[in-house]
């Protein structure tokens, strides 16, 4: 049972992880046009 | 000079203004400026290139983004290397028409919103996940002697996830629920408030004196399960907002002020005032009530009077803000703007029709009514019931009777209308036919009349020529040579039925009467009866088109309004579906008669000003109708928003667009029925739902005032119940 100790604090910081990396996603506006993003990447953007 | 050469000089000479509009829009910090615009006309990924790629290769742009959802476009730029308007043509040349816009005005605050809604979902699905694995363990723990302090641990991890992640996702519910006590109603956030608080209330007392039973996972799990259905039915609604007010925006216009030097100059139509001149080239909008004072043209009236053919004026005439100039270019002084406008009187009766729309209550909130009382009763029942009919201590009591609230909480309930409404109003903008509320569909679902507009509802709202043996291919032939050289809907009309023909140089158009070309045969004259000097009395109700020509009697070209493709189905099958059907119409009566007519719609109304309109539909309210308003011109908003739900198609007026529920794109009537039946399987889908959500309520309620619920059977028969209302919704996609 002992190892509940470590084990428990391991999930939760992975789980939190995921979830700041979501946050951070949203605030860098990563989901604010889903369509464009979709398409956009069928073009090259090398001649820009 | 020719008539269309005259009028690119005047819209030449006003290009230079447009920068000077563009002002207000523009943020400029250190040196670069900030400038978004609406694209109308970007559909695809390859749009965006284009036109990322087009203005990134322009000097001094640091940046150019499109966002293909809102077709938006942000634009960055140095400001002593460029200019707005020289990054705006740019645009322009490829196609696409581009319009300034405030980003704080549009939408501001319901992106917000949507991103709070996000952030909440986020929180509570970690939160979700994580207490539920504890929990397992819990649950696993009672069949295999897990000891007391191992479950304590548990028990205790749960509760530092779980309180913060309620304090946090749980806002957008406590705020609602506040705002509706506050205003002395109930809404469905009271009771999951009340349920998500008194669960984790409990949870931490249990938890405290190392008892078997906490909640925790009931109370996440529920805030997440919620939460996904708040998002998708923000999302869905934000969505058909942000296309109409795309389409708003984009008629926005600066105006042409002609000053006393004769100097034109691009003003903002905030300022204009009374008295002063402004000019109105081919093409435009008016954008103000007043008087002609110099020219002569045609103007398309449809939007004030719902009138299809146009209207002849010349100096002296009135003229009200939303007519289109057709032909020739007007100068007029300003009687009226702003509040001052005929406009603006709709407007007022439109907000007068929406105040009593706005007191509608969906029919969630109206359960919710009986159904707070009745489980807040029940709980109370059960406390009272086991104090004073057993000896347990008042702690055990409490807890049967918290564990009553925690089982009711209304889960299913709260999900039963919003599944049901995501799933409908997403496959309906599949087909093009655009929600703006839920409520909308409800409403939709109890009508039982349908009353229509005649122009460019029924109609397609364009003129186009009739094939009644009067005229020879050859007299369309030579009449299309002059007809293709003007801007009037017959003009085009019939130009549009003799692809290919060329036109003549020198063809002189007269605004209000007609066109004009001398050639070497003698003259041509292609316009009015009396342009074409037509002795013959003979009325027609249909707007008509002469050809005259040296040589030749001279015919008429008869036009009509045509009916949409689908307009006789459609009313068809809404007449099969029980519904009555009625037309109201700002046209000439022998005109809607005839439409009637031809489609069998037995009651119709004529010549109706915006206020009979309303007048109209609020007599039906007050016989007990329910009615669907279908209508697109500026002169049927009121009666849009008088109506108990209303419909517009795409091509309407932009108040239309914003006063109706319901908007249907395409030249297609049949959104209409569409949307009916859609509403009639959602409402029957809402119904089975809250059936099931009772259903599930009757079955534990008793279980829970016996004492006999643990966290194992809540979390296993809530999650059931939602599931179960969740695939019940996703039916109404299945079928078709």
């Amino acid at each position: 049972m002992s190892g509940l100790l470590y084990l428990i604090p391991a999930a939760l910081l992975l789980g939190l992880l995921g979830l700041a990396a979501f946050l951070w996603a949203l605030r860098s506006g990563q989901f604010d046009d889903l369509d464009g993003a979709a398409e956009r990447i069928l073009y090259d953007d090398e001649d820009r | 000079m020719n008539a269309r050469l005259a009028d690119q000089a005047e819209r030449n000479a006003r290009a230079p203004g447009v920068a000077e509009g563009l002002q207000p829009y523009i943020e400029a910090v250190d040196g670069i400026s900030r400038l978004n615009l609406l694209v109308d006309g970007m559909h695809c990924g390859g749009c965006v290139n284009r036109i990322e790629t087009a203005l990134a290769k322009e000097i001094g742009v640091v940046e150019a983004r499109a966002n293909l959802t809102t077709r938006r476009l942000s634009l960055a730029w140095r400001d002593d290397e460029n200019d707005a308007g020289h990054l705006m043509a740019a645009a322009e040349r490829l196609g696409f028409h581009v319009v300034p816009f405030d980003p704080e005005k549009l939408l501001g605050g319901d992106k917000e919103a949507e991103k709070e809604l996000l952030r909440s979902l986020a929180v509570a699905g970690f939160a979700a996940a994580n207490v539920m694995l504890l929990s397992v363990a819990v649950w696993a723990g009672h069949f295999q002697d897990m000891g007391p302090a191992t479950r304590g641990l548990m028990h205790w991890v749960s509760t530092l996830i779980a309180l913060p992640a309620i304090a946090y996702a749980g806002i957008p519910f406590f705020r609602s629920a506040l705002n509706a006590l506050r205003g002395g109603g109930l809404n469905m956030d009271v009771p999951i408030s009340l349920a998500v608080i008194l669960s984790a209330g409990m949870s931490l007392f249990e938890t405290y004196r190392g008892g078997e039973h906490a909640y925790f996972d009931s109370a996440v799990t529920l805030l997440f399960f919620l939460l996904i259905g708040r998002y998708l039915d923000r999302r869905a609604r934000g969505r058909a907002r942000s296309a109409v007010e795309n389409l708003t925006a984009l008629a926005a216009r600066a105006v042409t002020v002609i000053e006393e030097n004769g100097a034109t100059r691009s003003v903002s139509i905030d300022a204009i005032k009374p008295g002063t001149v402004v000019l109105v080239a081919p093409g435009d909008r008016i954008p103000v009530d007043g008087e002609v004072v110099e020219g002569a043209t045609d103007l398309d009236t449809s939007l004030i009077t719902g009138e299809s053919a146009p209207e002849s004026v010349s100096a002296g005439d009135r003229v009200f803000a939303g007519m289109v100039n057709l032909t020739g270019s007007l100068r007029v002084a300003v009687k009226a703007v702003g509040e001052g406008t005929l406009l603006a009187e709709i407007a007022r009766l439109m907000e007068a029709a929406e105040s009593r729309k706005s007191r509608r209550v969906s029919l969630a909130d109206r359960i919710v009514r009986i159904y707070a009382p009745a489980v807040h009763l029940a709980a109370l029942l059960t406390f009272v019931a086991w104090m004073l009919f057993t000896d347990i201590s008042w702690q055990v009591a409490l807890t049967y009777a918290i564990a009553v609230l925690i089982v009711t909480c209304p889960c299913a309930l709260a999900l039963a209308v919003p599944v049901v409404q995501v799933v409908a109003s997403g496959s309906l903008m599949r087909k093009g036919v655009l929600l703006k509320s839920g409520l909308a569909l409800e409403q939709l679902a109890e009508v039982d009349t349908f009353v229509f507009d005649k122009t460019g509802t029924l109609t397609l709202g364009r003129p186009e020529l009739v094939v009644d043996g009067s005229w020879n291919k050859d007299d369309l032939r030579q009449a299309a040579i002059l007809a293709s050289a003007s801007r009037h809907p017959l003009a085009r009309a019939l130009a549009a039925m003799s692809p290919g023909s060329r036109t003549a140089s020198g063809v002189e158009e007269v605004p209000g009467s007609g066109l004009r070309l001398d050639t070497s045969i003698g003259e041509r004259r292609l316009g009015s009866r009396a342009w074409c000097v037509v002795e013959d009395e003979d009325a027609s109700i249909d707007p008509e088109l002469w050809f005259a020509r040296a040589g030749h009697d001279p015919v008429r070209f008869r036009f009509r309004d045509q009916l949409r493709d689908d307009t006789a189905e459609t009313l068809q099958s809404l007449q099969k579906r029980g519904y009555a059907v009625e037309l109201l119409s700002g046209d000439r009566p022998d005109a809607v008669a005839y439409v009637a007519k031809a489609l069998g719609i037995e009651v119709w109304q004529a010549a109706q000003t915006p206020t009979d309109k309303t007048a109209y539909l609020e007599g039906l309210r007050e016989a007990g109708r329910k009615t669907c308003m279908v209508g697109d011109g500026l002169n049927d908003a009121p009666a849009l928003a008088a109506a108990s739900v209303s419909m517009s198609p795409a091509t309407a007026a932009d108040v239309s667009q914003i006063t109706a529920d319901i908007i249907f794109q395409g030249d297609r009537l049949s959104g209409v029925a569409l949307a009916a039946d859609t509403a009639r399987r959602a409402h029957r889908l809402v119904r089975q739902n809250f059936a099931l959500a009772f259903g599930y309520n009757l079955l534990t309620v008793p279980l829970a005032m016996a004492g006999l619920v643990t966290p194992l059977i809540a979390a296993i028969a809530m999650s059931a119940s939602s599931i179960a209302v969740v695939l019940n919704a996703l039916r109404l996609g299945w079928r078709r």
